[in-house]
């Protein structure tokens, strides 16, 4: 294995972004007119904004260009203030480099940087503070490409200096045909209907489903798809709601003792149950339905706030099985 | 001599004794070549460490016991000097980031950067390009912080042609989803009383002295092992622990036989059986003392509390005199799901466990006749 598949079939140019299409048709305007304003990138992961970015500074710099015109800095650098200080403001006072004639010809080459700041909620607010004034005093010559899954984490006046560009989750025809790509690419032997799961494990996480494809595609054939990907199999939900249903406790007891021993985790559980009670079934009202979405909301607080999963999973199948 | 648990331990994959599906697994993926990023997750004493070791032998042959501990001095962003030991072989790596408290991301950051950066040059291996990497597993994996996380995320793709990692844990609930989704999850059941049972059998054929000690019938034999893997809770290393402490223990061992439990838990016992019949504020007070006790001792105070709840459970099934005893229990449950979150958001444990104590108190009070 040399790299991995996500950046080998890492999108080179704009075009090729899979869906997308209204951020894209955006950018590739500004890439024509070769001016551009801040940008802020936001969604959940794997719906290809990093991609993105280096796919337009490719098509704007080329290859070469590239090199000494965009800094990427990730959450695997240290980004606390003094970096933002020294690092990123010594790059974004650079005065701009000549381009090669070739490179003059085949590529816009526009006269400023790009640093790009990807997973940017992870900054501190502090390092996010030190910007601001460096996004404006640099203006003329740096563009800055923050991106992030939560926009939220990002300080108004950092957003208020770039534009905005939603990526919402990719659609399952998008996604579908990229995988296909990928794997007659690969030469893999793999049908339809498992790809179509992969897809459905993923939640629209392109990224997702093709490290999956990756890593997964060997054993295929030897275990179902639902096991490698580390879920919950059909029938033991449908046998825990039964559980539940039961309302033994005794019961419920030895069936998580069960399920800890077996080693399906709690945030697993809890998805599955999630789309078992209230996106699929049909035999639960719509208030036993606000009591479920409570208890599961109460439970995930709990569990994220690092507390014990035996406890917090016990008094979440007691309080389900109060409510059938 | 070496523990039963140590010197029993499988050496390669074809060794171990349950889980053949994930054997098979883990044997193909490391003659492919192509070998991901994996995440091994299952309670402990399952066997998910023997397993990685297992599967790097594979790969890299007996190379990779000829361990040696290197001590590494890291500096902080505030300037502290900080030192931890890396345990290495020529092949791979191990850290455990409970060693290195909050500055974890630190050192992620820089080690991993190190490792990954550096190509691996063997000569010895000059025909076979295919296992260029090193391996580095994390142990614990789900105490890293968030930050350290989030500072796995790029260098695991950046750096993919050099390294490999191996995350350990108990529960993949507190990794993050972006690590979740470059990685291979292994998931690593506890045994099953069988094939703790058969393990056990196996130790005992090895050796004919020991087993003599132990009853000739085979079904006594299972019930002895059953018994083993319950009060274990079915972990294998402190099952062949106990079976070899009970062995030394006793010069003959019968199905009656009592195991051995470890101190805290008897304490832990009489506390739970003193709350249930005397429900005063002076048995609060005595119980202070206890859990002063059990927390100088360096019990986690999550831990007193899931014991208690398990505790209460079974002694509100044996009691009598409660009624309704599915609402108590529930409402104990309840109250422990609300004081075991105070736990970890809190500082002090000890007025969280006394409150919960309290709490159950007034839960039975109400529903005993």
């Amino acid at each position: 294995m040399s790299t991995p598949w996500v950046e080998k079939y890492r999108p080179k140019k704009l075009d090729e972004v899979s869906a997308q299409s209204n951020v894209i048709r955006v950018l590739s305007n500004q890439l024509k007119s070769a001016n551009m304003p801040h940008l802020l990138f936001y969604g959940p992961p794997g719906t290809g904004k990093t991609s993105t970015i280096l796919a337009m500074a490719r098509e704007l710099f080329g290859p070469q260009l590239m090199k000494s015109r965009v800094l990427e800095l990730n959450a695997s650098d240290e980004r606390g203030i003094s970096i933002v200080r020294d690092k990123v403001k010594n790059f974004a006072r650079l005065s701009v480099t000549n381009p090669t004639p070739e490179d003059k010809e085949n590529y816009p080459c526009p006269p400023y940087k790009l640093i790009i700041l990807d997973e940017a909620d992870s900054m501190t607010f502090d390092a996010q503070s030190a910007l601001r004034r460096i996004m404006e005093n640099y203006s003329h010559i740096t563009r800055f490409c923050i991106i992030c899954n939560y926009i939220t984490r990002i300080i108004d006046p950092i957003t208020s200096r770039c534009s905005k560009f939603r990526f919402s989750p990719l659609n399952s025809a998008n996604s579908l045909a990229t995988l296909k790509m990928i794997s007659q690419s690969e030469e893999l032997d793999i049908d339809d209907d498992s790809l179509t799961q992969i897809l459905d494990i993923s939640n629209g996480d392109l990224r997702k489903s093709i490290n999956f494809l990756q890593t997964g595609h060997k054993l295929f054939g030897e275990d179902s798809i639902e096991n490698i990907a580390g879920l919950i199999p059909q029938n033991l939900v449908q046998s825990l709601i039964e559980t539940l249903q039961s309302k033994n406790l005794n019961k419920i007891y030895e069936f998580l003792y069960m399920l800890v021993l077996k080693s399906y985790n709690s945030a697993t559980i809890l998805t599955s149950l999630h789309s078992c009670l209230l996106l699929k079934n049909i035999y639960l009202n719509s208030e036993q339905k606000i009591e479920v979405s409570r208890i599961l909301y109460e439970t995930d607080s709990k569990l994220s706030s690092g507390s014990d999963e035996f406890i917090q999973m016990l008094n979440l199948f007691l309080q389900l099985s109060k409510i059938f | 001599m070496s523990l039963w648990a140590d010197k029993y331990r499988p050496k390669t994959l074809d060794d171990l004794d349950y889980h053949g599906k994930i054997s098979n697994m883990l044997s193909s993926l490391a003659t492919s070549g192509d070998f991901p990023h994996l995440l091994f997750h299952g309670p402990s004493g399952a066997g998910k460490k023997t397993r990685i070791l297992a599967t790097l032998r594979q790969i890299y042959g007996p190379n990779i016991e000829k361990l040696k501990v290197d001590p590494k001095v890291f500096v902080t962003a505030t300037k502290r000097k900080l030192e931890f030991n890396v345990v290495s072989s020529p092949n791979h790596l191990e850290i455990t980031p409970s060693d290195m408290n909050n500055n974890d991301r630190v050192v992620i950051q820089d080690l991993l950067k190190e490792v990954a950066q550096t190509e691996t040059i063997d000569f010895t291996h000059v025909a076979d390009h295919k296992n260029r990497f090193k391996v580095v597993i994390i142990n614990e994996a789900e105490l890293l912080t968030r930050d350290a996380q989030a500072a796995l995320r790029r260098t695991m793709e950046k750096y993919s042609a050099n390294i490999r990692l191996v995350l350990v844990c108990n529960s993949i609930s507190s990794i993050i989803e972006p690590i979740k989704s470059r990685t291979l999850l292994i998931r690593v059941a506890a045994p099953t009383d069988e094939e703790m049972g058969s393990v056990f059998e196996k130790v005992l054929r090895d050796q004919p002295e020991v087993a003599k000690s132990f009853p000739a019938d085979e079904t006594e034999r299972q019930q002895i092992y059953s018994k083993i893997a319950k009060v274990t809770d079915h972990n294998l290393r402190t099952g062949l622990l106990l079976l070899e402490a009970l062995y030394s223990y006793n010069p003959s061992i019968t199905t009656k036989t009592p195991m051995i439990m470890p101190d805290w838990e008897n304490v832990i016992k009489k506390l739970a059986i003193g709350i249930v019949t005397e429900r005063t504020v002076s048995k609060l007070q005595q119980s202070r003392t206890d859990l002063y006790e059990l927390i100088s001792h360096s019990i986690p105070a999550k831990l007193i509390l899931k014991k208690l709840t398990i505790e209460f459970w079974r002694l509100v099934d044996e009691d009598s005199k409660i009624k309704d005893k599915d609402t108590v229990k529930m409402d104990i449950v309840q109250q422990a799901s609300i004081f075991d979150e105070r736990l970890s958001l809190g500082s002090k444990d000890i007025f969280h466990l006394e409150g919960f104590i309290t709490k159950v108190m007034v839960v039975l009070e109400k529903n005993v006749s």
